[in-house]
Formats: structure tokens, C-alpha cells, sequence
């Protein structure tokens, strides 16, 4: 948890700066407009955790984003009977997903990196050739009260970090955690590696589901939703501390990372700074966290208490 | 804040670098779009807050199109698709050719509603001619490049025509000229930079589309009232056109433009935007739109804030018109009409029957109204549809469209 500190500390600045700029961000109308809409990003920020930290990627979670939302607005089609039956389709789809992609990287043995990529690049045509590139039917006021009413999306947020929390408590977490660690090491002790790691993408695919549902709910239907978000969400595991290629990091300052790129985007919107900027500092970001973990690493080294 | 200030401060000196800093008066500016800024130009009063005139403004087209809104359009009224303003027409006696014929499309994309809309138009409309015996269509999926070769492959496919709705402008030039000697082609909706195609169809263009709405806003909102602008990208001529129109009107007029942002036509993106603006500034009290796809998205901030909705500028998408109804707005809908997707054909059978057509088409782009609102909204067809098809009376229609 350490390592995580940092994080928090820079979550805490920005919070203060946006505050100062902005009054009204103290107000619970506010705040809740906040929490609102970093929902959908922490929560997918959350199921990237899973997979980065057993030493893998997602990026099929952006595509994902988006057929959850096409596919939500086609088959509900304004119809508010439809609104459950869909929205668990939506689950086992993410579900399915994240197993597909669990079971080509791990028995298939093809990296993941090239599994949800080819995911991605599948999902977002298919998406294509299904809508002709431009999404039909519309969504029931029933599905979009999780998005827009900060209530619900504030509450579905907390379960889903709470759940995140007990998960990485529980035995999941630790053999989760030494599959990403030393693969080899953990094998020989008896985890399931592989098994761990399918698991680890059916969650990140869960949160892309309910990451759509989130904002679907939001803003309505849209082929552009899911745009770019496998970015935000592993710039925000990364900017929690998460070590790429897995074994360490923390799924409390995991979310809080993407806490803290919400809060960025929010401040820099504020102060009238936002579109293509938000991509480079996303990029500044993304190197400047992994060159920070890595000046680290050789310094712990040397310490030779840790050794 | 502080890019805005480097703009307004590079604006005033290179204003006060000319003689003159009055804003334009007209037929100065010079015809070619792609040269310069045209520093004169650009210098609004800092208060506006609409930043510096963009480069793809030229004053002529502006004043052209301003003053086409109100000339009466030739044709039958009852089809607006046939109808052009102010036509300079052209002989075509050298395609006359007999029938059946084989007519060929060169589709830029069909990757938004409003290109869906217009694309199954154009469908049903062939399906009306039994002249027509092949109709050979190919999407370029919105890349420049894939449309230079479907045009390429098309003259090779025996087309009595040609139409083509170019990707964007200047790229897709070479091969517009390339096709012309071959075969008649017809361009529409956007443009391209030569003028060796038998007819430009379009409607009267984004200058008269974005002065709508911002003269709709100026009527409505008081004096010294907080405007926010919403554009979808920059560098798109047509959208660029739009913008520059309103430009000029918010300039004159008394209110403040407090913001231009682009929201890549995203709606989470368009409505976390608007959310901001009411969260720093209290209250807004009109909103600009360069295109409606997103005005939903935008109106749901106000109501989420629980703020009141402001005057508003949307397009003729089923749902703006459904929640302009519902919520009793006060609004206006510009229209870039889909109906213009049935011209092409129409002007390509006249070619080839060697009938006389507009060297450019104007066609009429009406405005939604309040008072017209009644007529567009049709509350069985989907959300994503666009009123102004002209489709009504089609065989296929609802079906087609995907109403009911």
C-alpha cells in the first residue's frame, strides 16, 4: 500500500485545486456530478487492475464499452419491458468476452496484448457491420437512471469497489497477485495460473458491461462511447502504482488513479484547457508513471534491508 | 484561458498591422479559401469571445448564401429535392443517350445517421425510376483513399453516371477531375475544387445553416446574455462554414460568447462539457450547435443541474424535436435536408435524357420553427431520424426508415 501514497496525495491537490476554481464542486450536487462521472472509469480502471496485475493486458475494454451500449439501445429500442432481460445480456456478454479472451491468452498461449487487441479491432467491426456506423434504436428511460441519476451510478460504484476490495482479500487476490509476480514460482506452488488469469478477464470484461451500462445511461447511445477508454483505464492503473507485467500494485489506489485522471481532465476543463491536450497528457502521464516505477526499482535494490 | 489570450493578442497586432480593423464590408475577401487567414478579419471585439474568423471563411460564398435564404426556388414546391435557387442552367444535349441505363455512386461513408437517413433516400428514389436497370453503389468507409479507388473502379464498370459524394474537398479533387472526361459525373453535398462536373448539388450551405440558429439566439436571448458554442471538430469546411456564419452574428450582437468547444460530436463528452460551463458560470442562457446530433445530450446537462433549459439550436433529428415538444423549449432547428440525396439521381436521368440542370443545385434548406414543429416531429419513426428526407410519400416509407 506504500506505493500507493503518492497517488493519493496528488488526488487530494487536485481535488483542492478544483475546489478553489470552482466552489460549487463542494456542494453535494457537485460532488455527486463528480462521482457520476468517474463511475464508469474507476470501475473499468477496477477490472484492468485484475488483468495488469496477473502480468497481462486488456485492451478490448474501450470496443467492449461500445457494443455493450449499440447493442443495449437495438434490442431495447425504447421498450422499458426490455430493460432487465437486456441488461443481463449485457453482463453475460462482458462475461463472455473477458472468457474468451482468458482462454486464447492462457491456453492458446498468445500474448494478451495481441488477444485484445484482435479483440478490439473484432468488437469495433462487428459493431460497424451490424450498425452500418451509426447506432440505432434508443434506450429505455429505465436503463439510463443508472448513468444519470448520480444516486445510482455513486452506489453501483461502491459496490463495485468494495467487491474489488474483498476479491484481492480473498485467496483470488494473492494467487492473482503471484501469478503476476513470478508465474513460474507460482505454478510449482500449486496456483492455477491459468485459471486465475481467465478469471482475472472475465471481471475486466464485467466492468466494461457495467462500465457501458454507466454510460449509456449517461449520455444515451452513442458509437463513439467506449473511444480511447482502454487507455484512460490502464493510465489510470498505472498512475495507482500498478507495475506493468504484474505482481504489484494496489486495486484502492488502482481506482483512485482513475480518480485522479477524472479530477485532471475536470481541472484542465476548468481552466478552459481541454480536446487534443487531453490525449498528450494522458501520454505524458502513461511514460512518466512506468519511468517513475522504474528509477524506483533499482533504488529498492540497493536498500539492502529489502534484500 | 491563456491559449485565448496568445490568439486575442496575435489578432490585435496583426489588426493593428493593417489599415484598417472595421470588419469586413463585403466582396473584399478574397476567392480562394485555402490562402490565408485574412487578418482584417479577425479582429472581433475581445468581448465577444469568439475567437479569431477561421480561415476557411470567404465573405463572397457568406453573402451569396445569407442572401439565398430569402430568394423563392424554381420548381415545384410540394418537392423541394427538385427545386433550385437562383439556377444558372447548363446544356446537356452531348450525354443524351437511350435507356435502360446503368448509374454508378461513389459514397463517401454511410457512418452517421444523417448519412443512413440520406442513403436509404437515395435507394428507394432509384427504385422509383424503371429506367434505371443497374445501380452500382460503393462505400468508402470515410477514408479518402478507398474513395479514390472505388472512383477509379467505377469508370471501369460501364456507368451512364457518375455521382459522388466526395470524402472531403481537396483530396478527392484529382480524382473527381479524372473522372469527368470519361463520364458525367454528379457531385454532391460536399464539394470539390473544380468545376468539370455537369452539376454541384447541395443544399444552400453551412454559412445560411449556422446564421439560423445564431440569429434564432440573438432574437431570443436578452442583451448581455451568456452564450456557449458548441462545434464538432475543427478543419471541416462545411462545419467551418457554420461557425464563421455564427461568428459574425455573435460578433454584432450583444451577447457573450463564454465558450467554443469541440465535442468530437460525443455525447458523454458534449454533456460532461455543458455540465462544466453551468457549473462555472451559473447560468447559460443559449447554446449554439454547429450540428444537432448531441443537443439531447446537451439539454440532459440543464435538466440533470436541474437548471432551466436555455434557448437552444439543434437539428431536425426525431429526438431534439421530441424533447423541443416535450419540454416546451425554446428552439430552432437548422437543416442540412436529407432529401438532397434524392437530386443526384433525379439530375442524372435529365442528363442522360439530355434535359438542361443547374450547373449548381441550390437546393432550399428550410429552418424548423416552433410553428413548423408540429409538421417534422413524427413520433413513430426512430430518434435517430432525420425530418427533412423528403420520404413521406416513398413506397417503402416507414418501413424502410425504420419507422413504424
Amino acid at each position: 500500500m506504500k506505493r500507493a501514497i503518492p497517488i493519493f496525495l496528488v488526488l487530494a491537490g487536485l481535488l483542492v485545486a478544483i475546489a478553489v476554481a470552482n466552489p460549487y464542486f463542494l456542494e453535494p450536487a457537485g460532488f455527486l456530478g463528480f462521482l457520476k462521472r468517474v463511475a464508469p472509469l474507476a470501475i473499468l480502471a477496477a477490472g484492468q487492475y485484475f488483468v495488469i496485475v496477473s502480468g497481462e493486458f486488456d485492451l478490448s475494454v474501450g470496443s467492449l464499452v461500445t457494443v455493450e451500449v449499440v447493442v443495449a439501445a437495438r434490442l431495447i429500442d425504447g421498450d422499458e419491458a426490455m430493460t432487465w432481460p437486456v441488461l443481463a445480456l449485457l453482463i453475460v456478454i462482458g462475461l463472455l468476452v473477458g472468457l474468451v479472451n482468458g482462454l486464447v491468452t492462457t491456453k492458446l498461449r498468445v500474448p494478451s496484448f495481441i488477444t485484445t487487441l484482435g479483440a478490439m479491432l473484432i468488437l469495433s467491426g462487428a459493431v460497424f457491420l451490424w450498425t452500418g456506423g451509426a447506432p440505432r434504436g434508443a434506450l429505455s428511460q429505465g436503463f439510463r437512471v443508472f448513468g444519470r441519476e448520480g444516486v445510482w451510478a455513486v452506489l453501483i460504484l461502491l459496490v463495485a469497489v468494495t467487491a474489488a476490495v474483498l476479491l484481492m482479500r480473498a485467496d483470488f487476490g494473492r494467487t492473482l497477485i503471484a501469478a503476476g509476480d513470478n508465474e513460474r514460482a507460482a505454478r510449482l506452488s500449486g496456483v492455477r495460473v491459468d485459471r486465475v488469469r481467465v478469471f482475472a478477464f472475465m471481471l475486466s470484461g464485467l466492468s466494461a458491461a457495467v462500465a457501458g451500462i454507466l454510460l449509456g445511461g449517461f449520455a444515451g447511445v452513442s458509437a463513439q462511447v467506449g473511444q480511447s477508454l482502454e487507455f484512460q483505464a490502464i493510465t489510470a492503473v498505472v498512475l495507482g502504482g500498478v507495475v506493468l507485467g504484474g505482481g504489484r500494485g494496489h486495486v484502492v489506489a488502482a481506482i483512485a488513479g482513475a480518480f485522479t485522471l477524472e479530477a485532471l481532465f475536470t481541472l484542465l476543463n476548468l481552466h478552459g484547457i481541454s480536446g487534443a491536450l487531453e490525449y498528450a497528457v494522458q501520454g505524458v502521464i502513461i511514460i512518466a508513471a512506468v519511468a517513475a516505477g522504474g528509477l524506483r526499482l533499482p533504488a529498492l535494490r540497493l536498500s539492502p534491508s529489502k534484500v | 484561458m491563456r491559449r485565448l489570450l496568445v490568439a486575442l493578442a496575435a489578432s490585435a497586432l496583426l489588426a493593428a498591422g493593417c489599415a484598417s480593423d472595421l470588419p469586413p464590408t463585403g466582396a473584399s475577401a478574397p476567392p480562394d479559401s485555402g490562402t490565408s487567414a485574412a487578418p482584417a478579419e479577425t479582429s472581433a471585439p475581445a468581448s465577444a469571445g469568439t475567437g479569431e474568423q477561421s480561415e476557411f471563411f470567404v465573405q463572397a460564398d457568406y453573402d451569396a448564401q445569407l442572401a439565398m435564404r430569402t430568394q423563392t426556388a424554381e420548381g415545384p414546391a410540394d418537392k423541394p429535392w427538385e427545386q433550385a435557387i437562383a439556377p444558372q442552367m447548363v446544356d446537356t444535349a452531348k450525354y443524351k443517350k437511350d435507356g435502360p441505363y446503368h448509374l454508378c455512386f461513389s459514397n463517401a461513408a454511410v457512418n452517421n445517421p444523417w448519412r443512413q437517413v440520406g442513403w436509404t433516400t437515395m435507394q428507394e428514389e432509384v427504385a422509383l425510376h424503371k429506367e434505371i436497370k443497374e445501380f452500382t453503389a460503393l462505400d468508402a468507409e470515410g477514408k479518402d483513399d478507398k474513395q479514390i479507388s472505388d472512383i477509379a473502379e467505377l469508370q471501369a464498370k460501364g456507368c451512364d453516371a457518375l455521382i459522388i459524394s466526395p470524402n472531403t474537398t481537396a483530396t478527392l479533387t484529382p480524382a473527381v477531375s479524372g473522372a469527368c472526361p470519361a463520364v458525367p459525373v454528379i457531385v454532391f453535398d460536399r464539394g470539390v475544387e473544380t468545376d468539370c462536373p455537369v452539376t454541384f448539388i447541395k443544399p444552400i450551405g453551412g454559412y445560411a445553416f449556422g446564421a439560423d440558429g445564431a440569429e434564432f439566439l440573438i432574437e431570443k436571448v436578452p442583451a448581455g446574455g451568456k452564450v456557449l458554442a458548441l462545434r464538432i471538430l475543427p478543419g471541416v469546411d462545411v462545419l467551418e462554414n457554420r461557425w464563421a456564419a455564427a461568428k459574425v452574428a455573435f460578433d454584432k450582437s450583444q451577447l457573450e460568447v463564454v465558450g467554443v468547444e469541440f465535442t468530437d460530436g460525443d455525447a458523454a463528452k458534449t454533456k460532461s462539457i455543458v455540465s462544466d460551463y453551468i457549473a462555472r458560470h451559473g447560468k447559460i442562457d443559449g447554446v449554439w450547435m454547429d450540428a444537432g446530433a448531441t443537443a439531447v445530450a446537451a439539454i440532459e446537462a440543464f435538466e440533470d443541474a436541474g437548471a432551466p433549459v436555455p434557448a437552444f439550436v439543434g437539428e431536425d433529428q426525431q429526438d431534439f424535436l421530441q424533447k423541443w415538444k416535450d419540454g416546451n423549449l425554446t428552439a430552432v432547428a437548422p437543416t442540412y435536408p436529407t432529401y438532397q440525396w434524392r437530386t443526384p439521381i433525379i439530375a442524372a436521368l435529365k442528363i442522360l435524357k439530355g434535359e438542361e440542370v443547374p450547373k449548381q443545385w441550390n437546393l432550399p434548406q428550410p429552418k424548423i420553427t416552433q410553428e413548423s414543429l408540429g409538421t417534422y416531429l413524427q413520433p413513430d419513426m426512430p430518434l435517430l431520424h432525420y425530418a427533412l428526407c423528403g420520404c413521406e410519400s416513398m413506397p417503402g416509407f416507414p418501413g424502410k426508415w425504420g419507422g413504424k
